[in-house]
């Protein structure tokens, strides 16, 4: 099995081997085992998504008209516990695990609830919650997964999970499809199944991802004494086999990368101090930027529709194209911001948005042209998902990683959020083609100020000791 | 715990969840076995011709549904005479989740089994249900309506979100002429005239169309930021003008004056919104009619004075009748039934 497996292979070779994803590069163990409660995770969750319109309509026999009237007030809400689990899963020296496991178990228990649950306000408040399970989790994973990974191997490490995150988001609907066809009315059997598999991912999160990070011992990432992390460690004896993969210790890379002059200490304040760092704040301002100009995903796929005509019943498979190339291109590009430097992939992938939204509005109308769409429009993600959480990761001291993620990913969520009011309400009054091509001038002003003002972060390379 | 411990924990775990997961299915899977028997005290249904009567005067009227009743015609197309709901019903073959019929056209909705997802389809049927012409659905049929000439079907779907969890749905309604086969895949293709003036918004849906017999005008419910409004709609124009507020499913009398429909009242809980109402075109006055329950259907005229629609029962559905003039009382005209349609 993998586990044993690669992480012998980390062990026996420093992570931070001087040319930054090359070849035979071990992935951390930790990375792959959080990769793999992503995939379980979502084959879950979006069991359940594919399944619930159907739920609702078929099913329980509701309209669930205007149900979505709560997602604009719950998308601020969601920022919001995102923000508070990042903090607490940076308190008490790095509780990421902890709060980690909540919004996964959290997720896990909202499922068997669907079951008892029929009516739509009761409905509602378990996918609320089924949602602060998620918005309490992603900061935290997202900072295990950084401080699992060396500086020059991370933006590999987030685009492996991601493909693997991703992959699971394509087996769910089919896995809660073969249940509906093997069964007469098979809801409860799906959410059944699905608390199973979710249960699965909160185990193998339990056993298989350390509460302290090797990386953060390995490689040191911070090499001033943490006392707050001590006293934790204290009460967490770790066993005789991981001490043994704490051989590698390689400080001197790191303090090039983070050169704050004192810990912060995880309080909301500091985590909101820490845009006052110029790197987080032209990350967190950049993210901002072109989240600004992205607009939402479900717009991309009715301009596709509108311009070509696809039929209504081949709608639905419009994402999965999205998906099929994010989930190829994910951990290539993540190895690609190793060697040329985040920031570099980042605005890449943008010009890739940017070609996408520019095939949208050609006079070309050739079979091929949502093959392409969708093609860029994946790679967008490959390219910007995952490397952003690598960029901001090198930017954010390790005491503060939860949280500082947790900002820019709000910053970027809520910028999206706007975004998508604006084009919206520009596509009411002016019509789809005009916010498009507004949409697209404003992508390329973003694009041309977020390269101005990126983040001068030396690239992982430039920060290796040769 | 060392790796080998966590393997076996896993693998334990795994095999208890592989256990709960299968019962589950198997459950579910057996369903179909009890549902294809028919429970005791249940309608009579037997297999038979079912033919729709082209609008013929004079003849008996009968009431066409789908059968809810467990056995082997479940969500099978049945018909009973108007006049004795209880009767025996005698099944067509036809298995639709959403009917209407009129003047020997009927439209039925139902659910197609693909590889790898199962799709909607709208199927237009001639008198002796044999099908005419089919489209592709983009979502899960909610409503169905025939012009009371039969040459114009409408239906609605509901087009779920796809986001995590996520709970935005929209609504599309279609209109397809019979007799060309002129489909009009949304309304929102037609222009709203909203007060007067051209409204557009980017949150509009539409749903629950009703035909007036000039084959030209229609009834149907715009939502748009909240709010729900009956529009008049101009298949010639390809006009949708506002009529009144807050008006959801609307149907149409058969003289053409009076639109049933369920009013979300305020004050009552938001999982069972609706009373059923009956508002005058001409004095745009609302009568509250007799039915006490939430309503969660496009209701139909039995007849100028009456409604039928469904209510939630024990085998999905029942079907009511409640007098128009918000006098009498809501009466069970027949069990485990919906999408009535009288001819």
């Amino acid at each position: 099995m993998y586990v044993a497996d690669s992480r012998a292979a980390a062990s026996a070779e420093p992570a931070a081997r001087p040319p930054a994803g090359r070849r035979g590069t071990a992935i951390a163990p930790t990375v792959l085992a959080l990769g793999s409660v992503s995939l379980i995770t979502d084959v879950s969750s979006e069991m359940v998504t594919a399944v619930l319109p159907l739920y609702l309509v078929a099913g329980l026999g509701l309209s669930p008209l205007g149900f979505g009237l709560l997602d604009g007030v719950y998308n601020g809400f969601s920022a919001l516990v995102r923000l508070v689990g990042g903090h607490f899963a940076d308190r008490g020296g790095g509780r990421h695990k902890t709060v980690a496991l909540f919004g996964y178990g959290l997720s896990a228990l909202c499922k068997p609830l669907l079951l008892l649950a029929a009516t739509l306000p009761t409905i509602g408040m378990v996918l609320a919650a089924d949602r602060t399970g998620k918005g309490l989790r992603t900061a935290p994973r997202d900072a295990l997964i950084s401080l699992s990974s060396t500086p020059a191997t991370r933006g590999r490490a987030f685009g492996v999970h991601r493909a693997m995150d991703t992959t699971g988001a394509l087996l769910g609907p089919l896995a809660a499809f073969l249940i509906l066809r093997a069964t007469t009315d098979g809801y409860d059997a799906v959410f059944t199944v699905s608390f199973c598999v979710a249960a699965l991912g909160v185990l193998v999160l339990l056993l298989f991802v350390p509460r302290r990070h090797e990386a953060e011992r390995v490689t040191a990432e911070d090499s001033r004494p943490a006392p707050a992390q001590e006293t934790a460690e204290v009460s967490h004896p770790a066993p005789a086999q991981e001490t043994a993969e704490v051989s590698h210790p390689a400080p001197a890379q790191e303090t090039a990368e983070v050169s704050h002059p004192a810990p912060a200490r995880p309080t909301l304040r500091s985590a909101l101090a820490l845009l006052r760092r110029r790197e987080v704040r032209r990350t967190t301002v950049c993210a901002l930027l072109l989240g600004l100009a992205t607009v939402s995903d479900s717009f991309i796929y009715l301009l596709l529709q509108r311009r070509l005509g696809v039929p209504d019943q081949w709608f639905a498979l419009l994402p999965l194209g999205t998906a099929a190339a994010f989930l190829l291109l994910a951990a290539p590009l993540g190895r690609l911001a190793d060697r040329l430097g985040s920031w570099r992939v980042f605005l890449a992938g943008h010009a890739a948005l940017l070609a996408a939204y520019g095939l949208l509005l050609s006079p070309w109308h050739g079979s091929a042209l949502p093959y392409a769409v969708l093609a860029l429009h994946g790679c967008f993600y490959a390219a910007t998902d995952g490397v952003l959480m690598a960029a901001a990761s090198t930017a954010i001291p390790q005491e503060l990683r939860s949280s500082g993620l947790a900002v820019v990913q709000t910053g970027q969520a809520l910028a999206r959020f706007v975004c998508s009011i604006g084009f919206g309400a520009a596509w009411t009054a002016w019509g789809d083609r005009t916010a498009l091509g507004a949409a697209t001038v404003a992508l390329a002003a973003g694009a041309a100020v977020a390269y101005a003002f990126r983040p001068t972060a030396p690239t992982p390379a430039e920060v290796v000791p040769a | 715990m060392t790796t080998r411990n966590r393997l076996l924990v896993l693998v334990a775990t795994v095999i208890a969840l592989a256990a709960v997961a299968t019962a589950s299915v198997w459950h579910a899977a057996a369903r179909a076995d009890r549902r294809n028997e028919a429970h005791a005290g249940g309608p009579m249904v037997t297999a038979g011709r079912v033919t729709l009567p082209a609008g013929a005067t004079g003849a008996p009227r009968h009431l066409v549904f789908r059968n809810m009743a467990w056995g082997p015609h479940r969500d099978e197309l049945t018909t009973v005479p108007a006049g004795r709901p209880d009767a025996p019903r005698t099944a067509s073959g036809v298995k639709c989740l959403r009917f209407y019929a009129a003047s020997g056209t009927a439209v039925c909705l139902r659910a197609e089994r693909g590889a790898m997802q199962d799709t909607y389809t709208a199927r237009v049927l001639d008198a002796r249900l044999r099908e005419k012409a089919h489209y592709a659905l983009p979502g899960i049929p909610s409503r169905a309506r025939v012009s009371p000439g039969g040459r114009y079907a409408a239906w609605t779907v509901f087009v779920g979100g796809d986001s995590y969890a996520g709970t935005n749905f929209s609504t599309r309604a279609a209109i397809v002429d019979t007799r060309t086969g002129h489909l009009t895949p949304t309304l929102e293709d037609f222009r709203v005239v909203k007060d007067g003036r051209t409204y557009r918004a980017a949150d509009i849906n539409f749903w629950g169309i009703t035909f007036a017999a000039d084959d030209r005008h229609f009834y149907a419910t715009l939502a748009t930021h909240g709010k729900t409004y009956l529009v008049r709609g101009d298949l010639r124009t390809r006009t949708l003008t506002t009529v009144h507020q807050n008006v959801e499913c609307p149907s149409l009398s058969p003289d053409g004056t009076r639109i049933a429909y369920k009013k979300r009242v305020k004050g009552l809980s938001a999982d069972a919104p609706w009373r059923l109402y009956v508002l005058d075109l001409r004095t745009l006055h609302e009568t509250p009619l007799a039915e006490t329950r939430s309503v969660d259907d496009q209701a139909v005229w039995s007849d100028a004075h009456t409604l039928t629609y469904a209510l939630p029962g024990d085998y999905g559905a029942d079907l009511y009748t409640v007098p128009a003039d918000g006098t009498g009382a809501p009466h069970r005209l027949t069990k485990a039934a919906v999408s009535p349609a009288y001819l």
